[in-house]
């Protein structure tokens, strides 16, 4: 016996084929060409509820999530508050559609403005849309932004913006012909821009891949001596200590939103953010939530700007982007609204504070993590061995850590070691134990950086 | 009335909605540099957790949704979301991307058998879960066949995608961002694309159609096979925007259709919340020939190990980070796998069952019927003469239902297009009907009524152009507006 979603008794279906005229319901279907008709679908029978939770169970138990936890690389289990999937995941917000009827869907319409007003608060700059899929793909969004709004066809992008955007940047860019041209690491900053009056944009990431942090000011400063935009791809929770982009003057601020209250869920979904300077508008990708008043004069929010969009504009559009991220976005809103700015700042204050007694204490156990560059919630800790047996040999001792280090860097074996607020103490000495345990100590003097 | 506050409005200096763990004594500026902090606060809501309870509960009470109204939004397949395969997805939500794939064979092998699922379900030989949303299924599919022609030389030759004129705004933007020239195919009086007007366009420059089955209007493109086979003749490939899969489903798949490439939108089928505006998903699939230009990671089987591979040296690359929108992956899984192979049929069966059934009944009630045969699980009708759409759209609200899509497609005037899914009981339809009849019945009486419409809901009619001329995208603080 399978599950059935729909509510048909055999007298509805008599009644409603009665109706329309039809003798059974195969006949609605003679349109279909007869020689490809009913085809031989190879899927198992369905299941019942109890059933199927058992198999779903079945397969979650095959993974494995508790234990201490250093993994970041973009992705970090922060604390996220019991009431805030209590109210972003009511049913009226997850089972809505787009709200093309503002009279009926001023909860999302409002919540998506109090949203750009907090991504606006976040990065300081002027404009933001309401959501887009995930970092990367926002940052590719903001690198096309750039080609359209200079008419230039080369982006610079500096090697510390994380490895999948990069690739995501360069699937987006390659069939326009954009040249991409990557900026290295000095060795775990960006050092020098690859500038010239044919760049579109500059693509920066605070705090960088590696964990460390970008000289923002000046390397905004040189993309604009070359008339190029800069586009800040940041960390939203580092904003609540760190210089918004709309203080060293970046054009455009993109990142992946999870920091701010979706758990990790293998990735996905998160969501993407794009914040613009005002003059950026007519570029301006993705939909965007403004205020009006409805004719009894009341206050109301409505989707607007829509000339922009594909709906509208077809293949004169902006950007193909339909749909944001709704739901995960308003996590993020009902998230920073319950921490507020306090808790917002002792969230990422508590993550700092941890990431650094992380590395002291490495470097006291004779570890030699790189701690030359100021860093935020990760750095790097070069270990003995590949990284990827690092990680798996941790997790086999119910550590998760180690997210390895692309050999792109020039750092050799390596990896990532991140934390949050919610690391103990005693999580960092499973973590020291663990990779003593598995033989991943490097001496200091091999130790680059 | 009063206006409804923001939570900016609701907010009191000292309040606070949560209490993280709290961070130790630690010398911030000397650890991150004095130069690169943050010289004032972001200026953020200050709430007990009360005020924020109840503020975010009144807004979900500002709001239709699936759960709570009748949803027949033509093109959206707006069907029930079942709450199992919310259970289901929380089992997995604690997942790292990067942690070690041996403590993640669980979830890499759930997108393994999806993957599998999903060729079974669309007749292709293979699917990355990648994308993000449907349009970004279709950037992925036709950045594929773009790789596909520069492999065999013939990349700078073809540089048209044809799309009908009745087709979604996704395809031609999609195919523009992907660096084509768009042409549009016209629909001929019978609502099918012009089989003439189509083999005239076709030749040596096109790259590719894009196609939806049924179309946009409901129907059936019966003619499908000649479609494909002018196609292939010319050297084009044929995609499949699959918004409309959930009208035949386990009916006839794609793949037999002769569509070389397809995206899935797992928020209509295979009922992953639309969350009011996204996260959706959009796998895509191919067929064998494509199979290597899939983005990446695709999930494969060795021995007994599921691994995610990255390293396809032809694939178009990564569409966005991670593993796609994994948590409706879960969601999609679990609902094919609770209906399998014979529920996956009735869906598409009591699909277009339900939007005949409203199409007759509608007709009785004096609405238009443009294309006036068996249609499939959505149909396009035209309000009775003198009437606009708009305004019974906008009555239908004071009777608590959703209306229909409205002004799409482009090439029908006055177009309202419904589309009822499987889940609504015929109760529902019945009730649907009685509204609109009400409706027509009240605008026949006292015709200004209706252009006054809606009258009950939260908010009425907006001011759309100034929210245009004069935009608003913000909150502005009371200190801002005084300097």
């Amino acid at each position: 016996m399978s599950v059935r979603y729909h509510p048909h008794t055999p007298e509805d279906e008599r009644r409603a084929l009665e109706a329309i005229g039809a003798g059974s319901i195969g006949e609605l279907f003679d349109d279909l060409p007869a020689e490809l008709r009913d085809p031989e679908i190879d899927l198992p029978p369905g299941m019942d509820e109890a059933a199927l939770l058992e198999h779903m169970r079945s397969l979650a138990e095959r993974n494995r999530t508790r234990g201490p936890d250093f993994l970041g690389g973009g992705v970090r289990r922060h604390f996220i508050p019991s009431v805030t999937p209590h109210l972003a995941l009511q049913s009226e917000f997850v089972t809505a559609y787009t709200p093309y009827q503002p009279e009926v869907s001023q909860g999302i319409l409002q919540a998506t403005f109090e949203y750009q007003t907090m991504m606006c608060e976040l990065t300081g700059l002027d404009v933001s849309n309401a959501s887009m899929y995930d970092g990367a793909s926002a940052t590719a969004e903001a690198a096309l932004l750039a080609v359209r709004h200079t008419r230039r066809d080369r982006v610079v992008v500096s090697r510390g913006v994380h490895p999948e955007t990069r690739a995501v940047v360069e699937t987006y860019l390659r069939p326009l012909g954009v040249r991409i041209d990557v900026a290295d690491l000095s060795p775990l900053t960006t050092a020098d821009l690859p500038l010239g009056d044919d760049v579109a944009g500059v693509l920066v990431q605070q705090p960088n891949f590696l964990g460390y942090l970008e000289e923002m000011r000046r390397l905004t400063d040189a993309a604009h001596a070359a008339g190029a935009l800069m586009v800040a791809v940041v960390d939203p929770l580092s904003l609540a200590l760190l210089a918004p982009p709309g203080a060293y003057g970046a054009d455009v601020a993109v990142g992946d939103g999870q920091t701010l209250g979706n758990p990790p869920s293998f990735g996905g979904p998160t969501f993407g953010f794009m914040v613009v300077r005002e003059e950026l508008l007519r570029q301006f990708p993705g939909r965007i939530v403004g205020q009006t008043t409805d004719v009894d004069g009341r206050r109301a929010f409505v989707l607007t700007l829509q000339a922009r969009e594909q709906h509208i504009r077809r293949s004169k559009a902006k950007s193909n982007i339909c749909t944001n991220h709704q739901l995960t976005a308003l996590m993020a809103t009902v998230n920073v609204a319950a921490l507020g700015p306090e808790g917002l700042r002792e969230v990422a204050a508590g993550t700092v504070e941890r990431a650094h007694a992380l590395a002291e204490r490495l470097t006291a156990a004779g570890f030699a993590p790189l701690t030359g560059s100021r860093f935020f919630a990760e750095f790097v800790l070069p270990v003995a061995g590949p990284a990827d047996e690092v990680r798996a040999a941790l997790a086999q001792r119910g550590v998760h850590a180690g997210v390895p280090v692309p050999e792109e860097f020039g750092l050799g074996d390596a990896v990532l070691l991140a934390a949050t607020e919610r690391v103990s103490d005693a999580d960092i000495d499973a973590l020291v134990a663990a990779l003593d345990e598995v033989g991943a100590r490097r001496p200091a003097a091999v130790a680059r950086g | 009335m009063a206006d409804f506050p923001l939570v900016y409005e609701r907010s009191k200096a000292g309040r606070r909605g949560a209490q993280p763990p709290a961070p130790r004594r630690f010398d911030l500026a000397g650890a991150l540099g004095e130069e690169n902090l943050r010289e004032a606060p972001p200026r953020l809501p200050e709430v007990s957790e009360l005020d924020l309870v109840r503020h975010y509960t009144q807004l979900a009470h500002r709001q239709f949704s699936i759960d709570a109204n009748f949803y027949p939004l033509g093109s959206c397949t707006m069907k029930y979301n079942p709450k199992v395969n919310e259970e289901a997805a929380k089992l997995f939500s604690d997942l790292h991307p990067y942690q070690a794939p041996e403590t993640a064979q669980g979830a890499l092998q759930l997108m393994y058998e999806l993957q599998r699922d999903l060729c079974a379900i669309t007749g292709m030989d293979a699917f990355s879960l990648q994308p993000a949303a449907g349009a970004h299924g279709e950037l992925a599919g036709v950045l594929m066949i773009r790789a596909y022609h520069e492999s065999r030389g013939e990349g700078e030759q073809r540089r048209v995608v044809l799309v009908p004129d009745s087709a979604h705004g996704t395809n031609p933007a999609t195919a523009a961002m992907a660096g084509y020239e768009v042409r549009e195919v016209p629909t001929g009086p019978g609502g099918e694309v012009d089989l003439e007007a189509y083999e005239a366009e076709m030749g040596p420059h096109v790259a590719a159609v894009m196609l939806t089955n049924p179309n946009t209007l409901g129907l059936f493109e019966r003619r499908i096979l000649d479609l494909a086979r002018v196609a292939h003749a010319a050297g084009a490939l044929l995609y499949y925007d699959g918004a409309n899969l959930n009208a035949i489903l386990g009916r006839v798949r794609p793949g037999d259709m002769g569509f070389d490439v397809v995206h899935l939108n797992l928020h209509k089928t295979f009922t992953t919340p639309h969350g009011g505006g996204g996260p959706g998903t959009g796998p895509v699939g191919v067929k064998a020939r494509l199979a290597e230009f899939l983005p990446v990671p695709v999930i494969e089987r060795r021995g007994d190990e599921y691994v995610a591979v990255e390293d396809r040296p032809r694939s178009i690359g990564r569409m966005r980070s991670h593993f796609g929108n994994f948590g409706n992956l879960v969601r999609a899984y679990a609902y094919i796998r609770a209906l399998g192979r014979e529920g996956l049929r009735q869906v598409s069966g009591y699909a277009v069952l339900n939007a005949n059934y409203l199409r007759v009944r509608l007709k009785q009630l004096g609405f238009r019927v443009p294309f006036d045969r068996v249609n499939m699980h959505e149909f396009v009708a035209q309000p009775p003469e003198g009437l606009r759409t708009l305004d019974v759209a906008k009555a239908l609200l004071d009777h608590g239902m959703h209306p229909m899509t409205v002004y799409f497609p482009l090439t029908v005037k006055e177009a309202m297009m419904i589309e009822p899914t499987e889940t609504e009981p015929l109760e529902t339809l019945d009730a649907y009907v009685e509204a609109l009849r009400q409706v027509l019945e009240r605008a026949a009486r006292d015709p200004d009524y209706l252009h006054g419409a809606p009258y009950d809901t939260p908010v009425r009619r907006l001011d759309e152009v100034k929210a245009a001329r004069q935009p608003v995208l913000r909150y502005r603080f009371p200190e801002d507006e005084a300097a």
